[in-house]
């Protein structure tokens, strides 16, 4: 359909768009972030406020995992056994929180920046 | 299982309302449950493919696969949906007419018919691949936990669809001749509302600036937790803290929209005077 080819330019830019990401992102710090047991480690993540930050999450647990934070305005799903990059910031100065939401109960964690 | 239903509500909601809304736009056209359906049963399958495909979705473009997927299939439904509108304003006349006339079988709405099941489809399929790894996750662990999570998923799909059917119906309820005209206006938003969505995903993928990391902040009257903020933000795609660029992709997709619907709709008046002036003249005209 015309319709669905008209979106293939604008895939096309978005796609080339994120394959230069990485050279304007190069010098971003990076925070680890570990899912174990349906638990954040650390629960509690030091940040410097004002850059721009990248959160690396690795899951390992073997089901998947949703990154969730309405403070930060992020969400991303992670496979089980996998990872993914966030990336967050500039913050200004607080507390924000993030859960993962596939097992809210336990899965909570706060990133503070400072 | 409260977990599971809650979880699976949000996500079930959101395409529910789609639904509802495809099925208020397209009253009377021939098939369209079969339409309608199809979309959901093909965006399930493509939902479990994208789930499936998860972690190398993820990995791709340099770590945000995720969001540009997320972005490019909300930009699609945009397209979609406008092409919808702008079809509506050259022949919804005829169709609305062809409706009274003829009851229930109207055969000029094949064409956006196919757009709209697509357009559930694509919201079905978003909705759908995160629902997919939730459950997947669900059931992959605590084997004592699946009867829980069948009736918590059940409930949950069941709650989303209720809220939808609600829509539907209270839809319905507007005159045929209004009809149209709201479902317009309905999908326009939701068009809007998608676009925003998409800048976010975006933003989030560090491609477009945020320009503005909170335009207004809204969560103290309406949170996006509850129901009425989900609800808001798949119907006029309200969220509580917008981030600049999302305002401008919403007006410009409203705006862009509006206007290509109000230049077809010019079209259609300027050769339909000129055929009623054609018709009307003394002169004896071959009828076509």
């Amino acid at each position: 359909m015309k319709q669905a080819l008209a979106s293939i330019p604008l895939m096309l830019i978005a796609l080339g768009a994120g394959l230069s990401a990485p050279y304007v992102l190069a010098a971003d710090d990076t925070f680890t972030l570990v899912i174990k047991d349906h638990r954040f480690d650390p629960a509690q993540l030091d940040v410097p406020a004002g850059k721009k930050l990248k959160l690396l999450v690795k899951n390992l647990d073997t089901t998947p995992e949703e990154f969730e934070s309405h403070d930060l305005k992020r969400e991303k799903v992670i496979a089980g056994n996998g990872q993914a990059t966030i990336s967050i910031g500039p913050l200004k100065p607080g507390t924000y929180k993030f859960v993962g939401e596939y097992h809210e109960a336990t899965a909570q964690g706060r990133i503070v920046a400072k | 299982m409260l977990a599971t239903a809650i979880i699976v509500f949000r996500e079930a909601l959101e395409a529910a309302l789609v639904v509802s809304i495809v099925l208020a736009a397209t009253r009377g056209v021939i098939r369209r449950g079969l339409w309608v359906s199809g979309g959901v049963f093909g965006g399930l399958l493509g939902a479990t493919a994208v789930a499936f495909f998860a972690d190398v979705i993820a990995a791709a473009a340099s770590g945000v696969g995720q969001e540009l997927f997320n972005a490019t299939v909300l930009f699609v439904a945009v397209i979609m949906l406008g092409w919808h509108n702008v079809w509506m304003s050259r022949h919804g006349r005829e169709l609305a007419s062809s409706l009274k006339s003829a009851g229930e079988a109207v055969r000029g709405g094949a064409r956006p018919m196919r757009v709209l099941a697509a357009v559930v489809g694509v919201a079905v399929l978003r909705e759908g691949s995160e629902l997919v790894l939730f459950l997947y996750g669900v059931a992959a662990s605590e084997s004592g936990e699946s009867s829980g999570m069948l009736t918590g998923a059940l409930t949950g799909v069941g709650a989303g669809v209720a809220i939808g059917a609600a829509l539907y119906l209270g839809l319905l309820r507007i005159p045929s001749s209004r009809l149209f005209t709201v479902t317009g206006w309905m999908i326009l938003l939701l068009a809007a509302g998608m676009a925003s969505q998409g800048a976010a995903f975006l933003v989030q993928a560090d491609i477009l600036p945020a320009l503005g990391e909170s335009v207004w902040d809204t969560t103290a009257l309406v949170s996006d937790q509850g129901v009425a903020g989900r609800v808001l933000h798949t119907l006029i795609g309200y969220t509580p803290r917008p981030y600049g660029i999302q305002v401008v992709f919403y007006l410009v997709a409203l705006g862009g929209i509006l206007t290509l619907m109000k230049i077809v709709n010019r079209t259609r008046h300027t050769s339909s005077n000129a055929e009623a002036a054609l018709n009307s003249s003394t002169t004896p005209q071959p009828s076509n």
